[in-house]
């Protein structure tokens, strides 16, 4: 796979022009005008069963078609989690249910004219509640008195640790070598336990949906998904209705970052339509977005990390515990990824061990989140990493070098832990972690500013970590392309993966391009249509531009071939001796015709035929991208306020297939991260109420928070990879938390623990120190 | 917040009789709030077009218009001139344009929103407020009282007195409330500070005002146990933006940073 | 009750309730460019312009807009387009459903502030929240593009 003209190249996205311009995009601009409005009561306890419910008075309102509770349901348990059959989540979720388990859980909904009717109905169905003590502290919710999940008629797909006679949706445990002996025999040991919070995806499109009946009397559906397919197969299997009767299409989706890789309105609005005939939707209030979809998930990971004298890194030790709320969306894959994903960054050691727990509270669910376990996993590590280097008195750069994964090297890690299976033992053929690091050393100036300067009030300091990811789930996620000549010689792409303002529609076509040797604006895409174009598992796990892209540059390998070979038949030569630019077709004795002729005579003229070309793939392996990110901060000491004055990142993405789009991925994900380890934060009330459910409580940052960013991209080839190329979406939310805490200590001497790294828990850390000292 | 009829005042005396009709009937201000309201109104009676937006100087006095959006408070010439300028300071810091173009300084005051960072320098500028009815009254007085107010606000005026002034807000992030925001002004030898989003409403710091206006010299001492009145003397509370414990902290800290700033000419 | 405003340089009566904001109004008469970020004033993502500047409509009163001018993006396609132009230029458009808003700001801060420094722009911006670029990129746009008008 030579690269050429497209990849690799400055190209501006496909369709940013048209969605600038509001022209018809997203979900809600394509809802008949005359779709019924689905509103939804929420309930307003923690934990409670439904004892009575009356909608009488609400089915005789005037504009009212559907009133739906869970005497309307068959109990089939199912997962909203998103994921490949079978999934790795427990089926422990109805549609409506006689148990609601957290503030914001679904009562019963009401279908009706307009939305002022819809809601005037829902105020007058009677609720009443049987009302029980909730389980809200995740570190006492296991084997608790209180069974978040008392039903007797919800399982598992296969074993996962599921046991929810102990509040536990799963459970993991693995150990390579003798983590116990290596930690007795090593020189130095540190311990420390971190805490993570669960932080909203805060994607700026809240989810909508809408469906109708078409005239072919299928459901047709329009979603702001992320996993098209994976909807199609759980609307067909929870509300028995045949797959082959539903068609889903996303279009363009405002912002996702895994908030919408699971079912959210789905559920209702199909049932809603299936049952009256009519069309409908259902648009998600800003407050249902905070606190009836889900978050990421809370944690608390004990880690021990043993060493010898001179540095080298001996064992790992973590046990986790993961709040995964009232359903167990992600429960153990995304612990699995704390694991997986993060300690195979220290591979030299002689043992490692990790287990943890997943258990249910009654708080809102959690599920899956761009980073998905990797950030809170990489918090812990990376701040350990300083905290050793600190002791064994050992620059804390050093201790990464000499320990770190490097190119050409492997993590037995990788062989044992997969998502929610057994992993895939691979080698490192591209990593170039080592010059990521030095590179940032470089950028950042680090020598010269390691660890702090003291200015006045203020100090200056400066934080690192480095970070890995994946790319894709091996033998698990599946995308496939099509694609065809028209006349004239352009082409159509149609692809099952999901553009959701990531950029893949534009990486895609440029893949597809790029083999066929034209230009971009003759590639023609479509994606995300469940009748139109062929499967994808969807947008997650990083997994679009290496799964996909290889897809679609395997589908377009294919249909070159194709060409050439009817290029050959209409010069009357062999196929072996046509070259192919990308527009003419030339043979070894000079003779030649243009793509533009022969598609016009394949269309029209002589032996007709469509060409189209269509390629699946699915990965053998899931080569991580890494990188390295630099914080630099200034603190005020008398108040532990900072601001953060740089944000440099040295990335490792294999070959960036667009380069700016690229480093939208990386800028993004590092901002949501800089959001996670300062402000993002939940807040309850004892009640379990969530009192930040909007954006004036819940703070993202703005334009004002960062002040400066860099992003470098190092020069790295992934063989197996399309042109070379890995994943960008996750990875640079990883290393803001512990680059940030790291540079914290640096200035303070405050070792913060616990996310978000706030003003005030520094301040209060500088006075326990002081009184310490005292 | 809902809306029965709307009603677009012809005058200020027609606003008045709209209101007295009916106890649900409210003037409403920028609506910039307005969603977090449950309450129904029977009559939501607008003052726009009324000319009560112009920011005017005269006689010593600057008079804002009730409905003077904060927008147009942050780019007034007129109020970067007084005090340092901390007015326009303070309004440049509250969410974003847009909000700014619709808020009025009408319903901040009206509101007497805990989360307001315009009282505390309102309060530090003397401001007096002139209602229809009433007449003019101060700023301090009117937030002692209880419940909604039935006159409508027409300008609140701030004396134009050579004086200098210091706002700090401490905040998470450029679009949020204030953790708590500080203002100290000075003017004729007397200082004046107020703390605001405590998360209560803003107020002034009187014991620390006393120790201040009492001594002859405001040398470091007299700075140092004036921070420690302040952080001391007023009352701060709990919410998730912060303890009381660290508003307290945060009080000391500022009321002291800014009164050095203050003497040594420096806001 | 009625509302007469001009909407994109054209005279309309809609048909409103009292208690009705813009960003409804507007969507129902199919501006659909104004998109539903947050309802509650703190997104930027439901920007228009009345009287040419910068407003949440979520929060703008349809009555209050009476005999005013409106603008939303169908209003400003030439600017939208060339605007893309530079936040195509930065990688800055990702999943784009805040765009149109920042458009609108844009379009205002072109005419108030033509010589708009970095910090300018980020303190005209600062009420759009965008989840997906991290800013830097659409600053960077923003900054290019009136460069260009000069």
């Amino acid at each position: 796979m030579k690269k050429t003209n497209v990849v690799n190249t400055f190209n501006p996205s496909i369709d940013g022009k048209g969605i600038m311009m509001g022209r018809k995009a997203f979900t809600e601009d394509f809802a008949p005008k005359d779709a019924l409005i689905i509103k939804v009561m929420r309930s307003p306890h923690a934990f409670a069963k439904i004892t009575h419910i009356d909608v009488s008075e609400a089915k005789k309102l005037p504009g009212v078609e559907i009133v739906l509770t869970h005497k309307d349901f068959k109990r089939n348990a199912y997962t909203r989690a998103g994921q490949g059959y079978p999934e790795p989540s427990p089926h422990d979720k109805f549609v409506l249910d006689e148990y609601v388990r957290h503030v914001g859980d679904e009562v019963c909904a009401v279908a009706a004219v307009d939305e002022a009717t819809a809601l005037k109905a829902l105020d007058a169905i009677k609720v009443d509640f049987e009302v029980y003590d909730p389980v809200l502290d995740f570190e006492g919710a296991k084997d608790h008195k209180v069974r978040v999940h008392p039903e007797d008629d919800i399982h598992e797909m296969f074993p996962i640790g599921f046991d929810p006679k102990r509040n536990l949706a799963a459970a993991y445990h693995m150990e390579i070598g003798d983590v116990g002996k290596t930690l007795d025999d090593s020189d130095v040991v540190v311990e420390e336990s971190f805490h993570t919070t669960p932080q909203a995806h805060a994607m700026m499109e809240p989810h909508a949906v809408h469906a109708e009946i078409d005239y072919n009397d299928r459901l047709l559906m329009f979603s702001s998904t992320q996993t098209p397919f994976h909807v199609r197969r759980i609307l067909s299997q929870t509300l028995e209705v045949p797959i082959h009767k539903i068609r889903v299409i996303k279009p363009r989706v405002g912002g996702g970052f895994g908030g919408k890789q699971a079912l959210h309105g789905e559920m209702l609005c199909a049932a809603v339509t299936l049952r009256t005939g009519k069309a409908s939707k259902m648009v998600y209030t800003r407050k249902e977005v905070f606190e009836s979809t889900y978050s990421r998930h809370r944690m608390r990971l004990d880690f021990k990390i043993g060493a010898t004298k001179d540095g080298k890194i001996t064992a790992l030790d973590v046990y986790g515990l993961s709040d995964t709320g009232a359903y167990g969306e992600h429960a153990l894959t995304v612990y699995m990824v704390t694991g997986s994903k993060v300690l195979p960054l220290y591979n030299k050691v002689d043992a490692v061990r990790f287990h943890g727990d997943i258990v249910y509270t009654n708080r809102m669910p959690a599920g899956a989140f761009r980073g998905y376990g990797a950030v809170q996993g990489n918090f812990a590590l990376e701040s350990i990493i300083d905290m050793l280097a600190e002791k064994l008195g050992m620059d804390p750069v050093e201790l990464r070098e000499k320990n770190m994964i490097k190119e050409g090297e492997t993590s037995k890690i990788f062989e044992v832990m997969g998502e929610g299976t057994e992993g895939t033992a691979m080698d490192m053929e591209s990593c170039k972690l080592e010059y990521c690091l030095k590179r940032g050393l470089e950028l950042t100036d680090w020598r010269g500013k390691h660890p702090k300067k003291v200015e006045d009030s203020k100090v200056r300091s400066v934080g690192m970590a480095i970070a890995m990811q994946g790319s894709g789930i091996p033998f698990i996620d599946m995308g496939a392309a099509t694609i065809k000549l028209n006349d004239d010689g352009f082409y159509n792409l149609t692809i099952g993966a999901t553009e959701i303002g990531q950029g893949s529609d534009t990486v895609l076509a440029q893949i597809a391009a790029e083999a066929l040797g034209c230009e971009l604006k003759h590639v023609v895409v479509y994606s995300s249509d469940t009748d139109l174009t062929p499967f994808d598992t969807g947008a997650y796990a990083s997994s679009t531009t290496y799964v996909s892209g290889n897809a679609v540059y395997k589908a377009a390998s294919k249909l070159r071939d194709m060409m050439i070979r009817e290029a050959a038949r209409m010069l009357k030569c062999d196929v072996e001796s046509i070259d192919f630019d990308g527009r003419t077709f030339t043979d070894s004795s000079g003779s030649s015709v243009t793509l533009s002729k022969l598609s016009n005579t394949l269309t029209y003229n002589d032996e007709q035929q469509q060409l189209t070309a269509t390629h699946s793939y699915v990965g053998h392996k899931s080569p991580p991208p890494f990188m390295a990110g630099f914080v630099e901060v200034m603190v005020d000491r008398e108040t532990g306020e900072f601001d953060i004055l740089d944000y440099t990142s040295v990335v490792d993405v294999g070959t960036t297939i667009n380069p700016k789009l690229a480093q939208g991925q990386i800028e993004g994900g590092i901002v949501q991260g800089i959001g996670m380890a300062t402000y993002e934060e939940y807040h309850m009330s004892k009640k379990g109420k969530n009192i930040t459910g909007d954006f004036l409580n819940y703070k993202i940052p703005s334009q004002k928070e960062i002040n400066r960013l860099r992003t470098e991209f190092a020069d790295s080839y992934e063989d197996s990879g399309p042109y070379g190329a890995k994943s960008a979406g996750e990875i640079g939310i990883d290393p803001p938390p512990a680059a940030l805490a790291n540079a914290i200590y640096n200035a303070t001497g405050v070792r913060i623990t616990t996310l978000p790294i706030t003003p005030e828990k520094i301040l209060m850390g500088i006075k326990q120190k002081e009184k310490d000292r005292q | 917040m809902k809306i029965q009829n709307f009603h677009k005042a012809s005058s200020l005396a027609d606003a008045y009789e709209r209101l007295e009709r009916s106890s649900d009937a409210a003037i409403i201000g920028g609506g910039a709030w307005m969603k977090f309201s449950s309450r129904t109104l029977e009559e939501a009676i607008d003052l726009s077009g009324l000319g009560l937006d112009a920011i005017d100087e005269r006689d010593g006095v600057v008079a804002i218009g009730s409905m003077t959006p904060l927008r147009d408070i942050e780019t007034s010439d007129v109020l970067k001139r007084i005090f340092n300028g901390i007015l326009p300071h303070a309004a440049a810091q509250i969410v974003g344009v847009g909000l700014r173009n619709i808020a009025t300084i009408g319903g901040s005051v009206v509101g007497k929103y805990g989360f307001s960072d315009l009282l505390g320098p309102l309060l530090c500028m003397d401001a007096r407020l002139e209602f229809f009815k009433e007449g003019e009254v101060s700023l301090a007085e009117f937030l002692e009282r209880k419940g909604r107010t039935d006159d409508i606000l027409v300008s609140v005026n701030i004396p134009s007195k050579a004086g200098c002034g210091y706002f700090k807000k401490v905040r998470k992030t450029a679009l949020d409330f204030a953790v708590l925001n500080i203002t100290i002004t000075k003017t004729d030898g007397q200082t004046r500070i107020a703390l605001g989003s405590r998360p209560a409403r803003a107020v002034l710091a009187m014991d620390a005002m006393a120790v201040l206006n009492g001594s002859v010299d405001n040398d470091e001492t007299t700075i140092e146990k004036a921070a420690e009145k302040a952080a001391e003397a007023v009352r701060f509370g709990d919410n998730h933006r912060a303890s009381e414990a660290y508003r307290k902290h945060l009080a000391y800290v500022y009321v002291r940073r800014g009164l050095f700033m203050l003497e040594e000419g420096r806001t | 009750m009625k509302l007469h405003a001009t909407i994109n340089g054209r005279k309309r009566v809609l048909e409103i309730q009292p208690g009705d904001v813009l960003l409804d109004t507007l969507r129902d008469h199919d501006f659909i460019s104004v998109r539903r970020g947050c309802d509650s004033t703190s997104c930027g993502v439901c920007t228009i312009l009345v009287e040419g500047k910068p407003v949440p409509s979520c929060t703008y009163l349809s009555a209050r807009a009476e005999g005013k001018t409106i603008t939303t993006v169908e209003g400003v396609q030439d600017h939208a387009a060339r605007l893309a132009g530079f936040f195509g230029g930065e990688g800055a458009d990702q999943c784009g459903f805040c765009n149109p808003g920042i458009a609108l700001s844009v379009y205002a801060l072109s005419n108030e502030a033509p010589d708009a420094d970095e910090d300018t722009i980020r303190h005209y911006l600062t009420g759009h929240l965008c989840r997906c670029t991290g800013y830097h990129s659409q600053v960077q746009a923003v900054k290019k593009y009136l460069e260009g008008l000069k």
